[in-house]
């Protein structure tokens, strides 16, 4: 079995009276792509943003269980969620570039973690725009406002945004359901490309997009978890009923 | 063939609705036009260079209106010393900190409504009270300024939360994903984006507050200064109380009268300018924002 970075044990999320979430057990692989696939409202996003505490911002969440992640519980008191998400990246739905420049919108992660040599800050820019495949499309106007750039782009940046603090797990939401189907290649290239570095979770409703670029796949129904397995099993060999009649599309 | 005849009513209705829109637009650009007709054609005859940069002489029927104009310069800049730091703090306190539901926040969010209904001249006896009075200030710079900085306040603090609600959501969250905390993320994404939105109330309550008689009449103005106000607790003069001086005080109002409407189209001068870089402000914000 692959090494595992990053380990979700009886997992249950509460949203007030509601449970969202019911007793998820997975364990993430490091350096692969992870798809979380289901129909809407069945807690893909729930699920994700319980790994890097953005659910904390919402108002009445009870999260029960533990993640563990590099040796410890990311609930446990003694844990910064700030550093969870230093370490744990995310790249969201829509893209949201900030309303700075291309330059600094990558730059921000590492201003706000105290970085000040203009100097690594500039090669660091550099280097993520280059792994987000973006540079050869913005090298020649890094000043200029990232809203210039195309839904696609602007979902290049935001990666880029993502991995200039090095995580070392990326979380991302639906990243190309925005998009056409041009940007969509181009970014799911791209996450294949970052699995070197990066190990990623990655939320889909998208069949074809958790079948062309993940390795395992994760099958969400009403809160629960149906079935894991790689993604080529999964898709060719389900073993629940429920996984079957959700990719042969009885429902969804 | 269709027939035309139902449908001319509908159109003849239609016309009649639109001619009433029409005119009480043009009634309402009417008043305006008026109002500035017979202010600026009463008043422009007396000013002059001297009207702008020289003190009132011989019991305010001769000189100018210099020590007001510097008077009104400095309470309006006092009262956004006050209301700027109080009014952001608040409005980032209630919109991003407070939970929106909860009843101290509710009861707070009414108080600053109701703040904003209590006529000036309640603030004007409440500064007296407070700051000339009991923390002995004086009638001076520093009383009038607290007194319209707390005036403003609730229009501060209503535009600034109307500024940060307009930031989208999405920047805050990616801010946080990338490990910020909330302080950094207001900091560096919400107060940068909303802050041309800031300005255009901060200005919009200085042209308020450069306007109001009531509230510095008994905490800061004076009919007459002898020398233009040397520190925070010396009395001034300002544009709104010397026109009622004018008109209210002296035994010679054929001459004083003039100069009251000139002092009135330097006021509305000086509030229109005012406005005009709020919207100035607002047009270059839309400009710069595309979300």
């Amino acid at each position: 079995m692959e090494e595992i970075k990053l380990q979700i044990k009886d997992l249950n999320v509460f949203f007030g009276e509601k449970q969202v979430l019911h007793q998820i057990n997975l364990n993430i692989p490091a350096n692969k792509v992870t798809a979380i696939i289901g129909p809407s409202g069945c807690g893909k996003s729930t699920l994700l943003r319980s790994i890097n505490r953005m659910n904390d911002f919402l108002e009445d969440v009870r999260v029960e269980g533990e993640i563990i992640f590099d040796g410890s519980n990311i609930y446990d008191e003694s844990v910064d969620p700030v550093v969870v998400r230093r370490r744990i990246g995310m790249v969201f739905q829509v893209p949201n570039p900030f309303p700075k420049s291309i330059f600094e919108n990558v730059a921000y992660g590492l201003r706000i973690q105290g970085w000040k040599d203009k100097k690594a800050i500039e090669e660091q820019v550099v280097k993520s725009l280059q792994a987000a495949a973006l540079w050869d499309e913005v090298k020649d106007r890094l000043h200029s406002s990232a809203f210039d750039l195309s839904g696609g782009q602007r979902q290049r940046l935001c990666i880029a945004r993502a991995i200039a603090v090095e995580p070392e797990i990326l979380l991302m939401d639906e990243p190309a359901s925005a998009l056409d189907p041009i940007a969509t290649a181009r970014v799911e290239e791209l996450i294949r490309s970052l699995i070197e570095k990066y190990t990623i979770v990655l939320v889909t409703h998208n069949m074809q997009e958790a079948a062309r670029t993940s390795d395992y796949t994760a099958f969400l129904l009403l809160g629960r978890l149906i079935e894991f397995g790689l993604t080529n099993q999964i898709f060719t060999n389900p073993q629940k009923k429920e996984t079957e009649d959700y990719l042969t599309g009885r429902f969804g | 063939m269709i027939k035309e005849e139902s449908l001319k009513k509908r159109y003849l209705v239609q016309n009649i609705w639109f001619t009433i829109f029409w005119l009480s637009m043009v009634l309402i650009a009417a008043v305006l036009g008026l109002i500035l007709y017979f202010i600026l054609s009463r008043g422009i005859k007396v000013i002059n260079w001297e009207f702008l940069t020289a003190a009132p002489r011989r019991g305010m029927t001769e000189g100018g209106i210099f020590p007001a104009i510097v008077g009104t310069f400095y309470l309006v800049l006092g009262s956004v010393v006050v209301s700027l730091p109080l009014g952001v703090f608040s409005a980032i306190y209630l919109t991003e900190y407070a939970s929106p539901g909860h009843p101290i926040v509710r009861a707070i969010r009414t108080a600053i409504h109701c703040l904003a209904g209590v006529p000036s001249v309640v603030f004007g006896l409440f500064g007296l009270a407070v700051f000339v009075k009991i923390f002995g200030f004086g009638v001076s710079l520093l009383s009038g300024a607290l007194t319209l900085g707390i005036m403003s306040l609730p229009v501060v603090i209503t535009s600034v939360e109307e500024a940060l609600k307009t930031v989208p959501l999405s920047f805050r969250e990616a801010s946080l994903a990338l490990g910020a905390n909330k302080w950094t993320t207001i900091w560096r994404v919400v107060l940068p984006s909303s802050l041309p939105g800031i300005l255009t109330g901060l200005i919009l309550a200085v042209g308020r507050v450069a306007g109001e008689t009531a509230p510095i009449m008994f905490t800061a103005a004076v009919f007459y200064a002898r020398r233009l106000p040397q520190s925070l607790f010396d009395p001034v003069m300002a544009l709104p109380y010397h026109i009622y001086g004018l008109m209210t005080e002296g035994t010679r109002p054929d001459k004083q009268i003039p100069l009251a409407y000139g002092t009135a189209v330097v006021l509305i001068l000086l509030v229109v300018a005012i406005d005009f870089i709020a919207i100035y402000l607002r047009g270059r914000a839309r400009r710069a924002r595309k979300w």
